[in-house]
Order: structure tokens, then sequence, then C-alpha cells
């Protein structure tokens, strides 16, 4: 079948799908919907609607980015607007079928946003985050069904294999280098530059693998685009393979993505059928296939030899580079790796051209980068800014700001190998090379912020911790230079923190970056030179007078219920004090038995508000002299 | 086939050594000693895991594993800067901390490598810096031949390679971080493996890890 008949195809099923006579329903069900419970809702929507004999459409669709208000649902409903409902719970999803589908109330309560212009109610285009959100690499992420490829087609999907046909192998890639595309796995290397060195290779045959094994915990852009968008993806790895003139792909996706897996696989053989993967693509003479790899699921692993290695069969280690993979990759022959996004990204470039791609970010950053917001923020979520978009709007004004009215702390960029960086740094512009300059790295794209309430030296730690644990274990300084690293961490967190720990910590740091294998090694010490380079003074108060500055960490403090606070004939902390170790004193005001008590803030939480009574104290031993808890009760 | 020649420069001495060679071993055999325990001549695919064999060679911003880095016509190399000596000591205060220092009793005393290393170098045995990191993993004497001590183990993988090459392919790496080990596969005890007896993995043990019984 040639091109423009399978997009004709591909627009009437697109056209009948989204016309304006029948209503039509999108629910986000990716992984990230699934887990706010979008299968009860969208069981809800399926039964509700055919009980009441309704005719409507239902799809499923990928992440719509908006996961702080998960489960989400859209209705396009003739004659009203179409309309993002958020939160949506099974109950509320039948209030919407009787409410609006069958009468016409468009369910305002519920509403996020209309899609549209209209005279009812804002969209969700007015929302700040719109301002600095550019979705390209996200383009179709929770606005088409992943399952039909038509929906891809439709909108403008797989057109680019017309048009690469028509160019060389050299024009192609001269195109992506024209472009300015960073790979977007992490060290962001020039996309172009890789697959020309893959292709002028020596070696039979040459590989092109999507890098999909996304270890870091936080982050989920990779996986909410297999989820939401894999044509995107296949149709990258397919301009890759062109390019360096490849007929074998592998996509090595973690076995912990199940729904990732199988959307992927599915969408595969959705692309073979159609004749735009596999044998002679779209008639011509080239061939392309793709085979999905399953990881184990190692953080390592996303370590383009270490990949390796495992789709080889073997223990995913790293191995020295050079030869990097261009040049002695997979099974000895040259291999392009690149990551989700960097495939996702190929398409367009080709559709739109590289001058179009060149317009868009900073002199050295061009496109798009995404994040997964997570911590303390408002609007978690993915979110798709421009390269350069100064860090506060991504924090404030996409990311919603940091609740509860807390105080903004630090952000930590990048996942556990990237860095922690303070408020001053938020003027920063997002690109590659602002944040390393100012120690983080642009990874993979996590990105969690910090509140008050956060111990920076319990933040790196936390993250030492993981990639300590991840280490593959061969080379010296990432084995037992992090551990090293991690137990002075753990001594401090506890209160046995030597200030000559400060230096010895800025050496070890040095020598495991200079002195690692791989890049697991030498980012592991980010998180502690960013947070020993900003908050100096926390690891200081650790070390020297055992206070924890954001009263976190368990050693270092105390619970103190302040006398002229507590109300006295409340008894809440008392009751729920599992160890016991709270009592009522003199005038009934309650009392913490230092001895018993756990430290497990619970009598925080339960102490009502407006009392407020239950502080924490660091160091632990600031709290005032009370009264001791009188013997018989003991 | 005739390997053709090549002269390049360490620590300002003239060395020649066949094209393709690693620099470790142009190194080696011409009297410089690069300390170095995981390399191995005829393996493929260099380990680079001990990180002690790390040089610097001019043109080049990083420090770069000598046992990877093939030589190259006019190359100059330096392995005794100030900057090597610095992470090639950390690298080994890291190894010593977590090694069972127990030489006097050490089946390997006089042979072993870290001896070896420490006093070409001039390093204490026993790091200054850092505290040990004990490992007290059994010891696996199940086998007539020879036993394993995993707490004397600097995992260089040697004996991996041994196996793979002339064994039975029984030994591997296991589990990660500061828990990764030389294991049988299964985990199963040696002498319940499917051991051939060869003791490769003996000879090439460069510590006292694995010794004759
Ligand atoms: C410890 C470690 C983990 C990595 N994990 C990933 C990953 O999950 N996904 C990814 O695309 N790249 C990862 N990378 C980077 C890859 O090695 C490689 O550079 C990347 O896949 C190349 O793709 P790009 O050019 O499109 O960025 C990781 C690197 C290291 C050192
Ligand atoms: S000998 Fe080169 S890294 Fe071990």
């Amino acid at each position: 079948m040639n091109f423009s008949k399978i997009r004709s195809e591909a627009v009437s099923d697109w056209e009948r799908f989204k016309s304006k006579e029948r209503a039509h329903i999108l629910v986000g069900t990716s992984t990230c919907g699934r887990a706010a419970g979008a299968l009860e809702v969208l069981d809800a929507l399926t039964k509700k609607i055919e009980q009441r004999g309704i005719d409507a459409e239902i799809a499923q669709v990928g992440c719509m980015g908006h996961c702080y208000a998960e489960p989400l649902v859209i209705v396009a409903k003739p004659g009203l607007p179409a309309i993002a409902y958020g939160y949506v719970t099974p109950g509320m999803a039948s209030v919407i079928v009787d409410n609006c589908l069958l009468k016409d109330d468009p369910c305002l309560e519920f509403a996020l946003g209309a899609l549209e212009d209209n005279e009812l109610i804002p969209t969700i285009y007015d929302m700040p985050r719109f301002e600095y959100e550019n979705r390209l690499i996200l383009r179709n992420c929770g606005d088409i069904d992943p399952q039909n490829i038509n929906h891809y087609i439709a909108n403008g999907g797989y057109a680019t294999l017309e048009s690469i046909f028509k160019m060389t192998q050299k024009g192609l890639i001269d195109c992506i280098k024209k472009s300015g595309l960073r790979g977007r796995g992490g060290a962001g290397f020039s996309t172009g530059e890789k697959w020309e060195i893959t292709k002028n290779a020596p070696g039979k045959a040459t590989y092109v693998i999507c890098n999909a094994d996304e270890g870091d915990p936080g982050a989920f852009m990779d996986r909410a685009i297999l989820e939401g968008d894999p044509h995107a993806v296949i149709e990258g790895m397919i301009i890759a393979a062109y390019g360096v003139g490849a007929s074998q792909g592998y996509i090595y996706v973690r076995a912990e993505y199940p729904l990732a897996v199988q959307t992927i696989q599915h969408a595969i053989d959705q692309a073979e059928n159609l004749g735009v993967l596999g044998h002679n693509i779209l008639g011509s003479k080239f061939n392309f296939e793709i085979e999905v790899f399953r990881g184990s699921g190692a953080f390592v692993c996303g370590e383009e030899t270490a990949l390796i290695a495992s789709i080889e069969g073997r223990r995913g280690m790293p191995y020295n580079r050079p030869p990097y993979p261009a040049t002695r990759g997979l099974f000895g022959m040259p291999t392009v790796v690149n990551n989700v996004k960097t495939f996702a990204t190929a398409p367009l470039i080709v559709d739109r051209g590289a001058n179009w791609y060149n317009s868009i970010g900073t002199e050295s950053s061009k496109g798009t980068a995404v994040f997964a917001l997570a911590g303390k923020v408002v609007n978690t979520g993915l979110v798709e800014v421009p390269m350069g978009t100064a860090l506060r709007s991504v924090v404030n004004d996409v990311g919603g700001g940091v609740p509860h009215g807390k105080k903004f702390k630090a952000v930590q960029i990048g996942g556990p190998s990237g860095g922690c960086l303070p408020e001053s740094a938020l003027d920063l512009p997002v690109d590659f090379d602002s944040l390393t300059e100012a120690g983080a790295i642009f990874g993979s794209g996590g990105m969690v912020v910090l509140d008050e309430d956060n111990c920076m030296v319990e933040a790196a730690r936390y993250f030492l911790d993981f990639t300590q644990k991840e280490s593959c274990g061969k080379c010296t300084m990432c084995r037992l230079g992090s551990k090293h690293m991690l137990n002075m961490l753990e001594d401090i967190v506890h209160g046995n923190g030597k200030i000559e720990y400060l230096d010895l910590l800025t050496d070890l740091a040095a020598d495991i970056e200079e002195g690692s294998l791989c890049g697991l090694g030498k980012t592991a010490p980010n998180p502690v030179l960013t947070t020993l380079r900003y908050f100096h003074d926390e690891y200081e108060a650790h070390i020297i007078e055992k206070r924890c500055p954001a009263l976190s960490c368990k050693d270092l403090i105390a619970y103190y219920i302040l006398p002229d606070k507590c109300e006295r004939s409340c008894d809440a902390c008392v009751g729920i004090c599992t160890a016991e170790a709270i009592f009522s004193g003199k005038k009934r005001i309650k009392v913490v038995d230092q001895d018993k008590c756990v430290k497990c803030d619970t009598c925080v939480a339960a102490c009502p508000p407006e009392y407020s009574a239950i502080i924490r104290v660091s160091p632990a031993s600031a709290v005032p002299e009370t009264e001791k808890r009188p013997e018989k009760a003991k | 086939m005739a390997q053709a020649k090549v002269k390049l420069t360490i620590n300002g001495q003239e060395v020649e050594a066949k094209s393709g060679d690693m620099i470790l071993w142009a190194a080696l055999d011409a009297g410089i000693f690069i300390p170095n325990l995981c390399a191995i001549r005829d393996k493929d695919h260099p380990q680079t895991g001990c990180r002690l064999c790390l040089v610097e060679i001019e043109g080049y911003d990083k420090l770069i594993t000598a046992c990877s880095e093939p030589v190259i016509k006019g190359m100059v190399v330096k392995t005794n800067t100030e900057r090597v000596d610095r992470i090639r000591h950390t690298a080994f205060e890291l190894l010593m901390s977590n090694h069972n220092i127990d030489c006097k009793n050490c089946v390997q005393n006089g042979s072993c490598a870290l001896q070896e290393t420490a006093s070409k170098l001039k390093y204490k045995l026993k790091p200054e810096r850092l505290p040990s990191i004990v490992r007290s993993l059994p010891i696996d004497d199940s086998h007539p031949l020879f036993t394993y001590d995993p707490n004397k183990c600097v995992l260089c993988g040697k004996c991996v390679w041994a196996c793979e090459q002339s064994g039975a392919g029984e030994l591997q790496f296991a589990f990660r971080g500061i828990d990764t080990v030389i294991s049988t596969l299964g985990g199963v005890p040696l002498v319940q493996s499917g051991c051939k007896g060869c003791a490769d993995c003996v000879t090439v043990c460069p510590v006292g890890a694995l010794v004759l019984r």
C-alpha cells in the first residue's frame, strides 16, 4: 500500500473519532493514571454509557502531563466545548455521564478547564504553565490513542518516511547535525555526529538501540512516551536506521514497565502490518526490524556499554570507552544508542526542517527539555519547556511553586547523579551547559523540589545510598569510594560526624569523579558536592552543634510540648502515641517522656492545628527541662 | 603476521612497543612499573576495573587507564605525576580499606600484587585516611584443590576470565555495590559447581583470595 492511501485511511479513522456529531471521551490510562485509579474510572464510564445506551466513543490515551490531577478524563460532546476533568473518581464518572452526556450540564464543579475557547469556562491553556510549555517531544501524549496507529499517522506520523527515502544517508545526517539536536539520555552528545561516526565506522551489521532503561527513581518521561506515543519512537528509530544503514533495532525497556513493553510491542506489530516497518518499508529496498528487549531494571544498565553487555547476555557492567558503541558496540559492530526522547524528536526535525528546530532553545542547547516534576511542588507531572527557560519558571510557574506556604530550599536535577541547586541558582536557564556548570547535570530530566523541611545532608545521603547500591561493583572508585562517602554521611545524619569528614568527602569526591570507569561513578558524588557547596552550613550544624536545621534528622531532634499552647483537656497526642511516651503532667499539661519517645512524628500531626503545641527542637539537648513522669504511671 | 613497532616516550624514556599493544604492557616490558591488578594481556575487552594503572598522556585532558589504551607512535606518557599519584593512591587505599590485611598468615605473602604496589610506590598497606570496611564473608574451602576467601578479593575479575577461557565458565560477578562478590553460578560451594579443577583461577589471582590448599 502506498503512503497516501495509508494516510487517507488514517485520516478518515481519526475524523470519525473526532467527529463533532458524536460524544467522545478520553481517559488517561498510562501507568501514572492507573496508579491514581484510571482503570476504575474507565470501567465506570464504560458501564454507565452502556447502561444508558449512549452513543459515545471512549479511548484510552497516554499521560497528559497533569499527573497531580489524575485520573484525568476529557469529554467532548456535540454542542459543548471539550472539557478536561481532574481527580475523577468512579462516582464522579457516573455523574459526568448522567449530567453531561445525558443532559447538558457540563459538570463545571469537576472541570480543570476547557480544551478550546468558549463562553463557559476558561481553558486549561489559560493556566500559567502554558505560557512556558511547548510540547514537541510529548506532542501526541494524551491526545491520541497509542494503540491506534491511525491516530498517529493522521497527526502527521510516519510522513517523514516518504521524504527520507528521497534523501541520501549523508543528507539526512547533515540535517540532524544542522538542527543541533543533542541526546536526551543525559550527556547531551550531538546526535548527528553520533550517527555520522556510526555510519562511517567499518563493520558489517550496524544496530540502532533505543535506551528506555530509565532507572532514575522518580523519572518517568520515557515510560510516558512509550505508553502515550510509541510510534514517534519507532519512526525516530527508522530515521536513524536509514541514516546509519542499520537493519536491526532494539528497544531496551525495563521489565518493571509492563505497560510500556506491551504498548511498544503492539505498536511495532501494527507498524509492520501496515508496511512502515519491517521488510521493504513502503515498497522501498530498505529493511528495518525492531525487537523489544526487557532489561532487568538495573540503574547501571542504562549506561550504554552495560546496556549492550546486557543485550548480549552478559552481566550489565560498563566497559571502558573508547571504543564507543558508535564504532564498536553490540556484537562488536557499530551501534547507535539513543534515548527515547532523542528518537521521538527526530521525526519533527526531518518534517519541519533543521532550521526550525535550531530556532528553539539556546545557543548550545536546542529544542525542548522534558522534566518529571516531583517532590514539594504543587503541579507534579511531566513538563516540556524550551531549553533556556529559567529554572524558577519551571518550578514556580509551570510547577505552581512549593505547596502549603513552605519555603523553597533546593531543586535536585538530573536524578541521583545530579545535583541539588539552591534558591540562588533558580535564575539559571535550563540547558545542558548551565546545569553542568552549577554542579548538577541535565541527566534524565528528573526534577525533585525540596522545601525547608528537607535536610540537605539527608538528601545527599539518600541519593548516594541509591547510586552506591546500584554500582555494578567492577570499579574500585565507585564500589568503595562511594561507600566510604556514604558511611560518612550516615555518621553525620546520626550525629556522629567529625569535622575532618568535610575535607575528606571533598577529596574523595574529586578522586571518584576523576578516577571512575563509567558515568555512574563519575557523577555519583554530585549530590554531595553540590550540597557541600551550597549548604555547607547544614553540614557544620550537624557535625559541630549536633543540630539539624531542617528538624528532620531523627537522632538530632527531640519533641517538646509548649506548655502555654497545650490545650490540656485534649488528649489527642496521648491517645495516638504508640510508644506511650506522652503523659498528662501538672494541670493536665502534656509532657513528652524523652526516654520513651521514638520520634515518629505522629503526635505533631495529631495535635489540632489551632493549638500546634508540639514542636521539634534540635539539637535534642535543647529541649527545656520538663517534669518527670510520676513514678506510678510508669 | 609480524607486527610493526612504534616508538613512544614513557616518563621521558624512549620505549619501543608492538603496534596495537596497550601502554601498560609496553611500559612493563621496558621495566617501567605501572601498578595493575585487573589487566590480562590476552583479554579482548580490558577490564579497567581496578583503576590503578591510570596515567597521563600528552594531549588528553582525562587520565587514561594504561591497560586499555593502545600505543601510538610518538605518544608521550607520564606515570608518575602528582595527579596520577593522587588518584591511584586513593584507589589503592580504597582497595586496602576493604581487604583483610593479614599478610603474616597469607599464602600469597611475598608474591602479592598489593604488596608489590605498596613497596614500589612507597604506599602504606594500611590506609591512613580511611577506616576499614570489614567484610566477614565465609571462606569457601569446599574444594579439594583450592580455597576462596572473598574478604581478600579485590574483584579484579581475572578468575572469571580464566574460568571462561580454560575452565568450566563457572565463576562470575554477583550482586551489586559493596556486596559485589565473585561467585559460582547459582552461588553453590565450589565443589558443587561444574569446576573441572584446572585451578587457572588460582594462577591468575593477584592477591591471596584464591590459593591452593
Ligand atoms: C549510570 C548511567 C545510567 C544511564 N541511564 C540512562 C537511561 O536510563 N536512559 C538513557 O537514555 N541514557 C542513560 N544513560 C546514558 C547512556 O549511557 C547514553 O549516553 C545515552 O543512552 C545516549 O543517548 P543520547 O545520545 O540520546 O543521550 C546512563 C548513563 C549512566 C552513566
Ligand atoms: S589494570 Fe588498568 S584498570 Fe586495572
